[in-house]
């Protein structure tokens, strides 16, 4: 009964997802306060897919975090639709439950009730394609049937926003193709909302609807494009191409500042 | 117009037929054969070779009695005069009856130790200013042997059960503490901040996240505790033996000496190493197997 009335209220007042308005952060260094990222402004729409683009540095995992709750903006302000759901590089599976079960966490603490969390666990391993998988431990999985199980356990928070930092970085390359295709899927299925983190160009452009490049130390928001490329898209495709080597340009460009000072 | 779209409504399903299968072939090809090892093999690589090595302790001990390399039985008895001193104590019906005074002391004393160390672990590993305060006591009272303890336990609580539950608390509530905290300390941060983003916050968090990521740690503790406890508990047993507490194997140890019978005294060795043994490997061994091997960090051997 709550839950239906916050989601009405939402639908009516919210119309973004995750808005950023003028964040600053900065941790304390050996050099006095370092900052991290500088009044960073960026609106991720309702059901929209955001990658957050850039080099070592320039504070796009700091900025998850923020966006996540994990941490604190110095200045300016985070507002969120509902609590987001975070993917890490590492699957982050608690190695003491089963692949099922580590779902069934999420729903439990999501306040899903007893009888129902089975069947919604069994239901999202499906939509994952890992049917079948509920009782296998974490070390029986691979790599790649890991971060799907992430990606269930993360889908069972039954979140707006979904924020994923690297999740495929750690993969190899023909899994992370397949994973690439998955993650469009259940995204035009679910309807989500995406911020995405990464430092492939191509990774970037293949998936998201709108590339945003930040700039290192501090991270700035450098350049935005928008994604006109229809899905299914793949990462070979001549127009993703062609986007990813303009945006490389642009990024090398900013990398190459640090080297002359 | 209506035919494009069902074309590529159709291309999608067909791409999505496709990628499924893909993808279960990578999960096929990158999935490992599990082998289950037969009885034959673990009878050959883990029960022969202990047997073994008892077979040949026999023989070597055997032997220095048979050619008359030692050959006052005050000094070593021969492994006949062992063997009956426990045939004489099965007839008896006493065997049993030393074995259980002992161990029920000892298990109800851990049992003790593990309700007191688990919450002080808890406090000590989660609340700063206890850990800065009793942290360094606590690990330094693990290096403390607990025979020290008897002296003042005897003094304070008399010679009675009560004194050698004492010793064996003072000798095993640090070590299970001890375990919790290298348990807490050793949870991946990565997994405090999972959990942190499912909501698991707090008590929950606590509940759901750090005990079972801490559980192997804690086990150790366990395991390092019951050790703890067996060696206080035989120490107070020696130390302090009088006819109301009944007979240990403690306490059977000691009356070997004061009767100078060497096998009575080998007896008693045998049993609290057997015990000892036993408790490992009937209780904590298997605990910490099934754990590790639940978490996929034991290595096959």
């Amino acid at each position: 009964m709550a839950t239906t009335l916050a989601k009405a209220e939402s639908a009516e007042s919210v119309e973004y997802a995750a808005r950023i308005e003028h964040v600053s952060k900065s941790f304390a260094g050996p050099a006095g306060q370092q900052l991290v990222l500088d009044d960073i402004t960026l609106d991720v729409a309702p059901g929209e897919f955001v990658t957050l683009l850039g080099a070592s540095g320039c504070g796009k995992s700091t900025l998850l975090n923020l966006v996540a709750g994990l941490d604190q903006p110095s200045a300016g302000s985070i507002s969120t639709d509902g609590r987001p759901a975070l993917m890490f590089q590492e699957h982050a599976l608690f190695p003491w439950l089963t692949a099922g079960k580590n779902i069934e966490l999420a729903l439990k603490l999501g306040g899903v009730p007893k009888n129902e969390r089975r069947g919604r666990a069994e239901e999202l391993l499906e939509l994952v394609r890992l049917k079948g998988s509920y009782g296998k431990r974490v070390h029986e999985l691979s790599g790649g049937m890991r971060q799907r199980v992430a990606l269930a356990r993360a889908l069972a928070q039954d979140a707006r926003l979904l924020l994923m930092d690297e999740p495929f970085a750690a993969l190899d390359a023909i899994t992370r193709d397949v994973l690439h295709d998955e993650l469009t899927r259940i995204w035009e299925e679910t309807g989500l909302s995406v911020l995405f983190v990464t430092h492939n160009v191509r990774e970037a452009v293949r998936l998201a609807q709108r590339v945003v490049l930040l700039s290192s130390r501090p991270g700035r928001v450098a350049r935005e494009w928008t994604v006109g490329i229809p899905q299914p898209r793949r990462i070979e495709d001549a127009p993703v191409a062609e986007l990813s080597l303009e945006i490389t340009e642009v990024l090398r460009g900013e990398i190459r500042r640090h080297g002359q000072h | 117009m209506a035919s494009t779209e069902t074309k590529t409504t159709d291309t999608r399903a067909e791409g999505d037929q496709q990628l499924a299968s893909v993808e279960a072939g990578l999960d096929a090809l990158e999935t490992g054969v599990v082998s289950r090892t037969s009885f034959q093999q673990t009878f050959v690589n883990k029960i022969l070779p202990p047997i073994i090595a008892i077979a040949v302790v026999l023989v070597v001990w055997q032997a220095l009695i048979s050619f008359k390399i030692v050959d006052d039985p005050s000094k070593l008895p021969s492994p006949a005069d062992v063997g009956g001193e426990f045939k004489e104590a099965w007839l008896e019906g006493k065997l049993l009856e030393y074995i259980w005074t002992s161990v029920s002391r000892g298990l109800l004393g851990f049992l003790m130790a593990l309700a007191i160390g688990t919450p002080l672990g808890l406090i000590v590993a989660r609340v700063k200013f206890v850990r800065a305060a009793i942290g360094p006591i606590l690990s330094g009272l693990q290096s403390l042997p607990s025979v020290a303890w008897v002296p003042p336990a005897v003094i304070w609580l008399g010679l009675n059960n009560s004194m050698m539950y004492a010793v064996i608390l003072l000798g095993a509530v640090p070590s299970i503490a001890n375990g919790l905290v290298s348990g807490i300390d050793q949870v991946p941060p990565l997994f405090l901040r999972a959990g942190r983003t499912m909501g698991a916050t707090g008590l929950k968090g606590a509940w759901h996240i750090v005990l079972p990521a801490a559980l192997p740690g804690y086990l150790g503790g366990l395991k390092q505790g019951w050790a703890f406890s067996w060696r206080s508990l035989m120490a107070a047993e020696i130390i302090a033996s009088s006819p109301d507490l009944g007979i240990g194997l403690g306490a059977l140890l000691e009356n070997g000496r004061n009767a100078s019978s060497m096998a009575m005294v080998f007896e008693a060795i045998v049993l609290i190493l057997f015990v000892g043994i036993a408790i490992d490997l009937l209780i904590f061994s298997p605990l910490e197997r099934r754990v590790l091997r639940g978490r996929g960090l034991l290595v096959k051997g």
